[in-house]
């Protein structure tokens, strides 16, 4: 008898259902869910490789994007991915709708879900902004960033990629560097990373760490330095971080001319970690002060990619949120 | 709860056998054969259908995998959908003369959801359905071309594959709940 070839791909043990109305953060996903997003974004991943990349799954559901900060690659790569499922798709941001007229969230979230608004992605410069709105509506609410709180899609995208070019984390070194603070991005990332098993460094300006977070960790551990050369030895994986550059004018770091002295990530720091390591950040990037350019553009970024995959884990969600709100 | 075994190992191993006669001479050949399984009894079944027709002929015809969730017509409506996989088709469809494997025929929606799904990977000249065990209530107008066995149910029953390659074991069971005495 023949081998049957990967029996993952066609295993039957698919007990794993997602019964989340919403996804706030990645901190209260198990092990299992997170496992869930990866294979249903791997399918969804196959559907966009298609000719016509693009099934009518999701036909008669109304995903809502609703941005009050701005946003490229967030917001479209929801679009695309809601149409890729055939969904209906509404735009709104808080310039031009009545949120300029003072309306307030809660209000708006009501007038879009009395629409018949099946999912809400938000973004909102407020850490927490989402978590309001989801507990005042039947609709389900996706947290597409939330200030310097939470950006779950961001880093499930990032662990999807991470997957598809390391296999299993568990064990890995993950170097998170820059604003590390105020990143939504690096946040949401340590609690997927630390659930799929690797060991995280943050990395930055010590004005722009948060210490409390050193040494936290049931499964995978987080270290917290400010000395980037000594954290990248032995890493497998790199993530840089977009430097604000209002966070100069703060007083947080001296000058930009300072950070990139000792952090940016480079052609000669990126020698120190393990060879082949996956060079990555979630844009926009800053090219020349987080990231040299040769490097954001060279053999082991995935940057673009990064952007790529984003599109089949939303597709992966929306469909996970969508068809769980109709059982 | 009680089974019933209706086909053993043996059995289940002549009936693809015989399958994969009846489709070589369906098809005049292997000429632009292409079997494709359906997620997930039906995809080891087209694996063992296309070593069967290999072995009888020179040429072994190429095996996809397609997993019909997202083309489901029930998804927004109601019950679980099953996890959703990576289909793969390892060569291009179009023009080729593609069967359809799955391992039981009932209502007909699933092969409805295949159809859906196979024309988003090219245009098929011809579509066929082989299927090991039909067991009747078809909602659909959908008919197979190559049946393994016919099993009257009744509703309330239900029909369980068992293969090796995801069970274990090879076998097909009717399994009926305890009956509301008559």
């Amino acid at each position: 008898m023949l081998e049957v070839s990967n029996s993952d791909a066609i295993s039957t043990a698919t007990n794993l259902q997602w019964h989340a109305k919403d996804l706030l953060d990645t901190d209260t996903l198990t092990p299992e869910e997170i496992e869930l997003v990866l294979t249903t974004a791997e399918a969804m991943h196959e559907v966009r490789s298609r000719p016509v990349g693009k099934v009518a799954t999701l036909r008669g559901a109304t995903v809502v994007t609703l941005f009050y900060e701005q946003s490229t690659r967030t917001r479209a790569s929801f679009e695309v991915a809601a149409k890729a499922l055939g969904a209906d798709v509404v735009n709104l941001t808080a310039s031009g709708s009545s949120v300029e007229k003072g309306e307030s969230l809660i209000d708006t979230i009501r007038t879009l879900e009395a629409i018949g608004a099946d999912v809400v992605v938000m973004r909102h410069g407020k850490s927490g902004a989402p978590y309001l709105a989801a507990r005042h509506t039947s609709a389900s609410v996706i947290n597409g960033g939330d200030g310097t709180h939470a950006h779950p899609t961001q880093a499930l995208l990032d662990l999807f990629t991470m997957r598809r070019h390391v296999g299993s984390l568990e064990g890995k070194k993950v170097v998170i560097v820059g604003d590390v603070l105020h990143s939504r991005v690096a946040r949401s990332n340590l609690w997927t990373l630390m659930a799929a098993g690797a060991s995280v460094t943050l990395c930055g300006p010590a004005t722009l760490l948060p210490h409390t977070l050193a040494g936290q960790g049931e499964h995978g551990r987080c270290d917290v330095t400010t000395n980037f050369d000594k954290a990248l030895e032995g890493a497998d994986i790199v993530m840089a971080l977009r430097i604000q550059k209002e966070r100069q004018n703060s007083g947080l770091i001296p000058s930009l001319r300072e950070y990139i002295r000792g952090y940016q990530l480079n052609a000669r720091r990126l020698q120190i970690a393990n060879p082949g390591a996956l060079v990555m950040h979630p844009g926009p990037m800053n090219e020349g002060i987080e990231i040299a350019p040769d490097i954001a553009h060279g053999l082991g970024s995935v940057i673009e990619e990064q952007v790529t995959n984003g599109v089949a884990v939303r597709m992966a969600l929306l469909y996970l949120i969508t068809t769980a709100r109709a059982r | 709860m009680s089974f019933e075994r209706l086909l053993g190992p043996d059995e289940i191993t002549r009936t693809i056998r015989r399958l994969a006669h009846e489709i070589i001479e369906n098809n005049s050949g292997t000429g632009g054969l292409v079997l494709v399984g359906l997620l997930s009894r039906g995809y080891p079944l087209a694996v063992r259908l296309a070593a069967a027709i290999g072995e009888f002929e020179a040429e072994r015809p190429p095996v996809g995998r397609l997993d019909i969730g997202l083309y489901r017509d029930d998804v927004t409506q109601r019950s679980a959908p099953a996890m959703i996989r990576p289909s793969e088709i390892p060569v291009s469809i179009d023009g080729a003369t593609v069967v359809l494997v799955d391992d039981v025929l009932f209502t007909g929606r699933s092969i409805r959801a295949a159809m859906d799904a196979l024309i988003d990977f090219g245009r098929p000249a011809r579509v066929r359905l082989a299927v090991l065990v039909d067991r009747g209530h078809r909602e659909l107008p959908i008919r197979p071309d190559f049946v393994g066995k016919n099993i009257p149910t009744a509703l309330v029953q239900s029909v369980d594959v068992h293969l090796a390659e995801l069970d274990g074991d090879d076998g097909v069971y009717v399994v009926s709940q305890e009956a509301a005495h008559a």
